[in-house]
């Protein structure tokens, strides 16, 4: 038999149909919504007359919209609080399970899916969410799709999608200390580029990657789609299967023996051939930053951005704009520049992990007074047990608080957003003009690198801090 | 070359059937001659093309009000004159961006906004994939160009703020001045626009199938 990738095992075994020249009919054996993206899905189904096809496959958090204080009172803003609303009410029609705001496992969706596993090896995943990716981790093929794509899911639980082509991106070696799996996505996609995964479902193997926690290994299949990759997987291994195990929905008994069983077989098999390959050293990365405002404008920490000279031609207006809108200049370095806002959070980094190495850093000394920080647990179930570690008194210890779960300051659709002008470090996945608020000005880094920021008031260099 | 073939022939007769008794999802797509507005800018992403904050609405008509809000206005709501869409130099339904237009965020209400806002064809040559999918959901039409031909009619705007773009969905093909390049569109897809089809009537269709393959 032809050698398989480890997404050609997953993709082929949901195929209802192909289409000669056109998309593969993909079935889907779990879809996330949540409040932005879905009320038009179904109020199209409900123009056709139709209920959700199989609503026990369908699971719903409002995460985007939602304020992170006083979660307990009604949502200030009406427009989002009517979102949040629809979703309960489409949720209830069509019997669909809902964590709602204030139940005890509400949060992102990206965080919620895996930690009450509903995420498992070997499964298609969609949600109306570019960061479905993150699913990926576990060995599921997960990507993001729009609401027209939505409505085909809860319509039928299939999607009519292409298939993409297939990369895979080796990262072998040992992570340096203080550098963690935020700075290897951000050192790949520094060196592929923002578009430069663009049509490729992303495979990474190697020591490095082998190595990263599931915590980890979310986050860079998180970052995936910042390289315009359509998603991004990791082989399920012993880490894998370690992190699945007792999770509420997770196989049991005799069911996760076979389960197991199945999903050793999910990897890509010996002489599989990829369309690209990329190989990195572990070694030759170090903490990591973006400067502009797309993920790919990074460089390590104690590096500069580039001169006029280091930018190709054609891309100079673009590159320049992007710096002025910064308030950068061509060849600055980055360390010791000012930082205003810290935001630690997100699908990307708002999970255990992440607070745990924010903890690590700033445990003994104080956030710094010009710095606003704003901590946003990924979920209510990660909020509880960083109370129950002592993270939350550790960060309380040094001037830290620790806001509700949600999206929050990473796209700013609630009003966790940062004021025009001001630097943010953030640990979320983009950089984009305007993403933190109007105005905003995000620089990329590692809940460490974000950590240190905080502490000294300036871009600082973790590693000097242990 | 389209209907020619059998295999897409019969998923045509699929199509007609289902939708006997129901209006066009989407507008029909066949042949677009139009004034065009550049944006040469690259790396456009859907932050851009509609800011998180205009994305609470529960249906989809309005976004074109917000399409590229914070370039198009400064934060006071005045208009940004120097923007191309406020530039009475420039008008028409075709918008001409820089590489990899589309890319970030998977919200459809990025193509609902180019929809609403008139737009009917995007010309780049390269687009992110999410947004391309969108954008072929909602009849508009992603046309990826090659770098030189991008330049060229970046270039001829400047020229001539008259100048047209003719976009061919049958011939896949677009001219300036009579130099015409060919675009790829994936046939299934270009079926669907040049009759005004969507995906969701087609897995409709397919409900038996997929029932037969959830028991497997």
């Amino acid at each position: 038999m032809e050698p398989k990738t480890l997404f050609d095992k997953v993709w082929d075994a949901h195929v209802v149909e192909k289409i000669d020249g056109g998309p593969s009919v993909l079935y889907i054996d779990k879809h996330l919504i949540h409040e932005v993206t879905s009320p038009q899905a179904f109020a199209g189904l409900e123009a056709r007359g139709l209920k959700v096809f199989r609503p026990e496959k369908t699971v719903a958090t409002p995460d985007h919209n939602i304020p992170t204080e006083n979660q307990h009172l009604t949502i200030q803003d009406e427009l989002s609080r009517k979102q949040v609303e629809t979703l309960s009410a489409n949720c209830e029609k069509n019997d669909i399970t809902l964590y709602g705001l204030n139940h005890p496992k509400n949060g992102i969706v990206h965080v919620v899916g895996p930690e009450l596993g509903h995420t498992q090896p070997g499964m298609t995943m969609v949600c109306g969410d570019s960061h479905t990716s993150t699913h990926g981790a576990f060995g599921a093929v997960a990507f993001g799709i729009g609401t027209s794509e939505v409505e085909m899911v809860l319509a039928t639980q299939c999607i009519l999608q292409p298939k993409p082509k297939k990369m895979r991106i080796t990262v072998d070696g040992e992570l340096q200390k203080g550098v963690t799996a935020k700075d290897l996505t951000l050192y790949v996609i520094s060196q592929l580029g923002t578009g430069g995964a663009t049509g490729y479902f992303v495979e990474y193997a190697g020591s490095a990657v082998r190595n990263l926690s599931m915590e980890g290994r979310m986050t860079v299949c998180n970052m995936s789609i910042e390289m315009g990759a359509r998603g991004g997987m990791i082989a399920p291994d012993d880490t894998t299967f370690e992190y699945v195990k007792g999770r509420e929905f997770a196989p049991k008994g005799e069911e996760w023996d076979k389960a197991v069983a199945k999903w050793k077989e999910l990897k890509s098999d010996e002489g599989a051939v990829f369309d690209k390959e990329y190989t990195f050293k572990a070694e030759e990365i170090e903490p990591m930053l973006t400067y502009g405002t797309n993920p790919g404008m990074g460089t390590g920490i104690s590096g500069s951005i580039p001169t006029a000279e280091e930018v190709e031609a054609s891309e100079l207006p673009t590159f320049k704009k992007s710096l002025e809108y910064m308030g950068f200049g061509l060849g600055d370095q980055l360390l010791g520049k000012k930082v205003d806002y810290v935001f630690v959070g997100s699908c990307t980094n708002g999970r255990i992990e992440d607070l745990r190495m924010l903890a690590s850093v700033v445990k003994g000394k104080k956030k710094a007074d010009s710095v606003t920080a704003w901590i946003v647990p990924g979920s209510k179930q990660v909020e509880k047990q960083a109370q129950e570690e002592g993270l939350v008194e550790v960060l309380e210890k040094a001037g830290f608080e620790l806001r509700q779960p949600g999206c929050s300051a990473c796209l700013a659709m609630n009003d966790d957003k940062i004021p025009a002008g001001k630097y943010s470090v953030s640990t979320s996945n983009r950089n984009f003009e305007g993403r933190q608020g109007p105005g905003s000005r995000t620089l990329l880094a590692s809940p460490l690198t974000a950590a240190a920021a905080a502490v000294t008031g300036v871009i600082t260099d973790p590693r000097d801090l242990f | 070359m389209l209907l020619a073939e059998d295999d897409l022939g019969n998923y045509y007769d699929q199509f007609a059937n289902c939708l006997k008794d129901e209006k066009m999802p989407i507008d029909k797509f066949t042949v677009l001659e139009s004034g065009y507005v550049p944006l040469p800018i690259e790396n456009v992403d859907t932050d851009q093309i509609i800011p998180a904050r205009f994305l609470k609405a529960t249906s989809r008509e309005g976004f074109g009000e917000n399409l590229f809000r914070d370039w198009r206005y400064a934060a006071d709501g005045s208009e940004n004159k120097d923007f191309v869409l406020n530039n009475p130099k420039y008008s028409g339904q075709i918008l001409v961006a820089g590489k990899n237009f589309g890319s970030g965020s998977s919200r459809e209400h990025a193509a609902w906004a180019v929809h609403d806002y008139g737009f009917k064809v995007v010309v780049s040559s390269f687009f992110a994939d999410i947004f391309r999918n969108n954008a072929l959901n909602n009849g508009v039409l992603p046309v990826v160009v090659s770098p030189e031909f991008l330049s060229k009619v970046f270039a001829a705007v400047e020229e001539d703020n008259n100048q047209k773009l003719l976009v061919n969905l049958e011939e896949q093909s677009i001219s300036l001045n009579g130099v015409k390049e060919e675009f790829e569109i994936n046939p299934y897809k270009k079926n669907c626009l040049l009759n005004g089809f969507d995906d969701i009537d087609y897995l409709l269709n397919k409900k038996e199938n997929i029932e037969e393959f959830e028991e497997e």
